[in-house]
């Protein structure tokens, strides 16, 4: 509803929100389509049909087990999706009551949790991959669990800024003189007012679990067999990069566009739902 | 100064001694006996506890913890399980070709970046300024091991300017190592370099708009003079802590791109470790990656410092 | 020939127009000021003349200096002529500094820029210009940083670099809105004093018709972007045609008030007793600074029905007050009663009845009310201390009284923040006081965000609600003007203390302390400006 009535106040969709949306909305509905129909079984072995290059039969062409390439790219998408939404709703879902609480309580509780997040951050995100792999053994799971755990302190540091510049506004003060406690100022005046910057972070970290998700299991530590994956296709095509090309650029090029769709989606909510950043002058 | 240098030295050592902790019970609940594992399947149940006493595998945990933080801090990483060697010598070996690679990849993004960001926001709200966020538009979306590939096929598969991997080493001459890591220096630095560029534009065309920079105009100084002379300053502040997390970001990533490339760095050697189990080698590299990033913060501060003297010089 | 002459310039700003046919001219020597209320085009004006207008203004009409129209000018012409023909003061000295030079560089810019010098030169040149601008080296050494000087002296170096190369014409855009009363007079003195000493003219703009009244030769009247009056002051306060004019007038001469005494002997309705606030400083290892007193030894009654306002410069520790007396400031020491109840004692149920009594309203209407919330569910807020949740219907009837006893209709209810203009969202932010019909409302500078014609509009309102429904004040503000029209009592603050107390009139008429008498010096009013305007000329 925030979303229309922005929408209804520019009257008209940016270029940015309207290429980001589109392709987004795409990239989802073949995700959702690979469940019921793809061209071909995407795990179907067919020796003699290996690295054939594209044509009418096979769009993408085949892979070196003869399988389809356009069909193991739909059934990428979901995979690559579900551990990326996944991820960015493990940090919204910590991370922002924490930020939260942290702005509301200030004190001990603050500095606890603003340590941890420097403690988190001092991880590479794909060293806490690799920690985390080391010890459970690879697997989408996992990728989603170190995604997901580099995605607290993204929306817990962001909740928790946004936050304490609001509870120096007069409007929390009137909330306070209403006799509202910090849990439930947090709920009915912070979060709504924040919620247009997490949406926005919401979208870029979701792109960004996409390419952590493809480069672990490029790496062979995210998704494995039998479940499609472009890092993994990706992976795979790298001996045969000489012999067929095509094999790299199908899953390399969904991976582009999927996260070129998120981020011009996440520029286009900035300038709907935040006028001020529109550049002006 | 000197006390909030300190005090920030103070928490950010904590920070780097509670990631041991955290790295140390990670890795010591992981199921599975590095013993049994060096020693194969058939191991004799007498030399393996001969093994595990060796390495002080038959210890209390809290005491293996104190026992290898006073070894971590003499430099010593304990000994591979699978190469039998001290860990911080293989990790010196292949830092050999990770460091050279990261830095030399955040020289380039640096290089890249700041002139294009400047660029652009001086043509702000023009077609070259469009073009320019239209790149780094796409290049954000690249990831770096994919654009290694491609750069594989066309510079080394197809054109045969450069070999398509492997390191022939430091001993065989500074100009063999370098071309040997001219593509991965790309790779990885062409998607930072988009990111760089974004921050660069954005934080030049805010800090624009500051009024500092009308007074500037008003006291009859071009537009493109009081950019450089007042904007680029201010502006490349926040540059400077997205610089101090993309190296951080860049050694990690070159674990990736090292694999496109087979190049001996530290993140073949992390890979390798991963699938023998050898995870003295892994907590070593851990170790090492988290001390890295917990220095650069460091120094992004100090830098912060004489940048902004807002932070330098106190109230008085 | 006129310094400078404007000639029929207009100004939009995507197909909005901003500057209508504005037509102004100024001698040299002479000091032109510019009233306007906020939106009224006067900053607008200014920017024109620099040719710094926003990109996406469209500007039509002659500027010329001395004879030369500079809206012909090249933009490299127009860099020459910027700051060494033309400077410019700003409003708001906190940013108009560079944060990372030091205000020496600044200042020795301009001698760079203009005049070729040597960075050695042009820094002994701007250390001698900084001192005459009051910013002595032995005091403020050129070395410093803008963070490390106070607002007023952030505006002198402003008016270094402005003054710099002894211009022509020097542009004043409100250069002493955001400071103190009492660091105001020696801007003032000080940018009449260059004009005057250069043979420059000044084009002084501002809200403020008491501060122009003392300062211009010529008065100019702007409302949504046209001249609506002009003459010489301060004549033109006599022969004022225009209404809007009028208005302006009626509205900055804000009539005081004489009210019968309150019963002082009465249960006070809000009482404080050696209140203190002391701030620790952050958490920190490495030793610990001093810890920062911020209210201290406050003692302080407000009868039933009693307004009583309490004045004091910005870090007199004002608003602290207030939010010990609202319970939202943690104290150090003393203790804070309302109606008669310890506010300290008191915790859950016992604490919630205490708040019905008290209510506020802040500064800014536009950060008081939450953007995301219409306005029944804002003005109900206070509804949340009752013991019992109210029925839709009789919450919604009770909003819609407060609405149309503010002013504003019922069916308000139902719109956002946005949708109403500055004084209409400080009547919402009053029926939101109102709605628990509490004795005693803090106002915490509640009409000093206002333009001048709504802010009389707002303390009218006030007054009848006390009248009519008994309420007292707690006034909190720097301006002495609405103080007086309003209050009963004034308490004067400063450095954390209550210096002077007693009737408005007591004070005004006969102040004790040096801190007060500073204060009423500092802000005489219009009329007392006009008066000794006129004394002077006929002195003269």
């Amino acid at each position: 509803m925030m979303l229309l009535s922005a929408a209804r106040r520019t009257r008209r969709l940016s270029p940015s929100l309207l290429a980001g949306g589109t392709l987004t909305t795409l990239i989802v509905a073949a995700a959702i389509v690979s469940f019921v129909w793809t061209p071909y079984d995407a795990t179907l072995i067919v020796v003699e049909n290996r690295l054939l290059p594209p044509s009418l039969a096979h769009w993408f062409g085949t892979d070196h087990f003869g399988r389809d390439i356009f069909s193991m790219v739909l059934q990428g998408a979901r995979t690559s999706i579900a551990v990326a939404l996944v991820a960015v709703g493990v940090g919204l879902l910590i991370g922002v009551p924490l930020g939260l609480l942290a702005a509301a309580q200030r004190g001990l509780f603050d500095e606890i949790v603003m340590r941890t997040n420097d403690l988190v951050f001092a991880f590479p995100a794909l060293l806490l991959a690799i920690l985390i792999t080391a010890v459970a053994g690879p697997g989408a799971v996992n990728a989603i669990l170190a995604i997901g755990i580099f995605n607290i302190p993204v929306f817990s540091r962001l909740a928790r800024g946004s936050a304490l510049s609001l509870w120096t506004r007069d409007f929390v003060l009137a909330a306070r003189v209403a006799g509202k406690g910090a849990i439930r100022i947090s709920h009915e005046h912070i979060l709504p007012n924040i919620a247009s910057v997490l949406i926005v972070q919401g979208t870029i970290q979701f792109a960004l679990g996409i390419l952590a998700e493809a480069a672990l299991s490029y790496v062979g530590l995210g998704t494995q067999p039998p479940d499609p994956s472009w890092g993994r296709m990706l992976a795979e095509s790298q001996t045969f990069v000489a012999l067929a090309p095509w094999l790299a650029l199908a899953p390399g090029a969904a991976i582009v566009l999927t996260v070129l769709g998120l981020n011009l989606l996440g520029d286009g909510l900035r300038d709907l739902l935040d006028p001020k950043t529109r550049i002006e002058r | 100064m000197a006390r909030y240098l300190l005090q920030r030295a103070f928490s950010l050592g904590l920070t780097l001694l509670i990631a041991t902790l955290v790295i140390f019970v990670v890795l010591d609940i992981v199921p599975g006996d590095p013993a049994s594992f060096m020693m194969g399947l058939n191991a004799d149940p007498q030399t393996l506890a001969q093994l595990r006493h060796e390495l002080g595998l038959d210890l209390p945990a809290w005491q293996r913890y104190f026992i290898w933080l006073g070894s971590l801090a003499g430099g010593d990483l304990g000994i591979s399980y699978t190469y039998r060697v001290p860990v911080s010598e293989l990790i010196v070996e292949r830092l050999s070709v990770s460091l050279p690679l990261t830095l030399m990849a955040t020289a380039l993004s640096l290089v890249i970046a700041i002139p294009l960001g400047v660029f652009a926001a001086a043509r702000r709200g023009r077609f070259s300024d469009a073009a320019v966020v239209g790149a780094t538009q796409l290049g954000v979306a690249i990831p770096n091991f994919w654009f290694a590939l491609l750069l594989v096929f066309v510079f080394a598969t197809t054109l045969h300017w450069f070999s398509a991997g492997g390191f022939p080493g430091w001993d065989e001459g500074t100009g063999h190592a370098l071309q040997a890591l001219v593509l991965p220096t790309i790779a990885l630095a062409l998607p930072q370099a988009a990111i760089l560029t974004r921050v660069t534009r954005s934080a030049l065309i805010e800090t624009l708009g500051e009024d500092f920079v009308r007074t500037a105009r008003s006291k009859g100084l071009s537009e493109a003079r009081s950019l450089r002379r007042h904007a680029l300053r201010n502006a490349l502040i926040p540059v400077l802590t997205i610089l101090g997390l993309q190296f951080t970001f860049l050694l990690a990533g070159a674990i990736i791109v090292e694999n496109v490339f087979y190049l001996p760095g530290l993140g073949r050697l992390v890979l390798q470790a991963i699938t023998q189990r050898d995870l003295i080698v892994v907590q070593g590299v851990v170790i090492v990656l988290v001390a890295a990033a917990v220095t650069v913060t460091f120094l992004v501060e100090i830098a912060y410092m004489i940048a902004d003297p807002r932070v330098r010089v106190g109230r008085t | 020939m006129p310094l400078l002459a404007v000639h029929e310039l207009s100004v939009s700003i995507g197909g909005t127009a901003i500057l209508k046919s504005v037509s102004l001219s100024i001698a040299p020597g002479e000091i032109l000021g510019i009233v306007g209320e906020s939106g009224s085009g006067k900053s607008m004006t200014l920017l024109s003349v620099m040719r710094l207008l926003p990109r996406a203004a469209r500007a039509m009409g002659a500027i010329r200096l001395d004879g030369d129209d500079l809206s012909e000018k090249s933009e490299r012409d127009m860099c020459a002529i910027r700051g060494r023909r033309i400077g410019m003061v700003f409003q708001e000295p906190m940013t108009a500094l560079n944060p990372v030079h030091t205000i020496g560089r600044q200042v020795a810019e301009m001698y760079v820029l203009h005049k070729g010098a040597s960075t050695r030169e042009a820094l002994r040149a701007a250390a001698d210009h900084l001192a005459k601008v009051g910013l002595t080296p032995d005091r403020v050494p050129i070395d410093r940083y803008p963070h490390q000087l106070s607002g007023g002296q952030r505006q002198r170096v402003v008016i270094a670099m402005a003054t710099a190369l002894s211009p022509e014409l020097v542009l004043a855009d409100e250069p002493t809105t955001a400071l103190d009363a009492t660091t105001q007079v020696g801007i003032l003195e000080l940018l009449k004093g260059l004009g005057r000493r250069d043979g420059a003219g000044l084009i002084f703009v501002t809200h403020d018709l008491a501060v122009v009244a003392g300062l211009a030769d010529r008065i100019a009247i702007m409302k949504d972007g046209e001249i609506v009056e002009e003459g010489p002051a301060p004549a033109i306060f006599r022969t004022m045609q225009h209404p809007y004019s009028k208005a302006l007038r009626a509205a900055a001469t804000l009539a005081p008030r004489h009210r019968a005494p309150k019963n002082n002997d009465a249960v006070p309705i809000a009482e404080a007793k050696d209140v203190g606030v002391t701030y620790a400083s952050s958490w920190a290892i490495f030793g610990s600074r001093q810890p920062t007193r911020v209210l201290d030894g406050i003692f302080l009654k407000v009868a039933p029905g009693e307004i009583v306002g309490i004045v004091g410069e910005s870090g007199s520790g004002k608003s602290t007050l207030a939010r010990a007396l609202l319970g939202l400031a943690p104290m150090t020491q003393g203790s804070v009663s309302i109606a008669g109840e310890s506010l300290a004692a008191a915790q859950g149920k016992k604490l919630r009845a205490i708040r019905q009594h008290i209510q506020v309203v802040f500064q800014d209407p536009y950060g008081s009310l939450d953007p995301r919330l219409r306005v029944e569910a804002l003005v109900a807020e206070p509804l949340h201390l009752l013991d019992r949740t109210l029925s839709r219907a009789e919450r919604r009837t009770r909003v819609e009284t407060m609405l149309e006893r503010v002013g504003l209709a019922p069916a308000d209810a139902d719109k956002f923040p946005h949708e109403f203009s500055g004084g209409q969202r400080q009547r919402i932010a009053i029926a939101r006081a109102l709605i628990l019909e509490p004795k005693i409302i803090v106002l915490d500078e509640a009409v000093s965000a206002l333009d001048v014609s709504i802010r009389a509009q707002i303390i009218d309102l006030l007054r009848d609600l006390s009248d009519r429904l008994g309420l007292a004040y707690l006034f909190i503000t720097h301006d002495l003007a609405v103080v007086r029209a309003l209050a009963d009592r004034v308490l004067v603050m400063h450095n954390g203390k209550i210096v002077e107390e007693g009737t408005v009139a007591d004070v005004f008429a006969d102040p004790k302390h040096p801190h007060t008498k500073e204060l009423i010096d500092a802000s005489p009013g219009l009329e007392a400006v006009l008066a000794a305007r006129e004394r002077a000329g006929a002195a003269r």
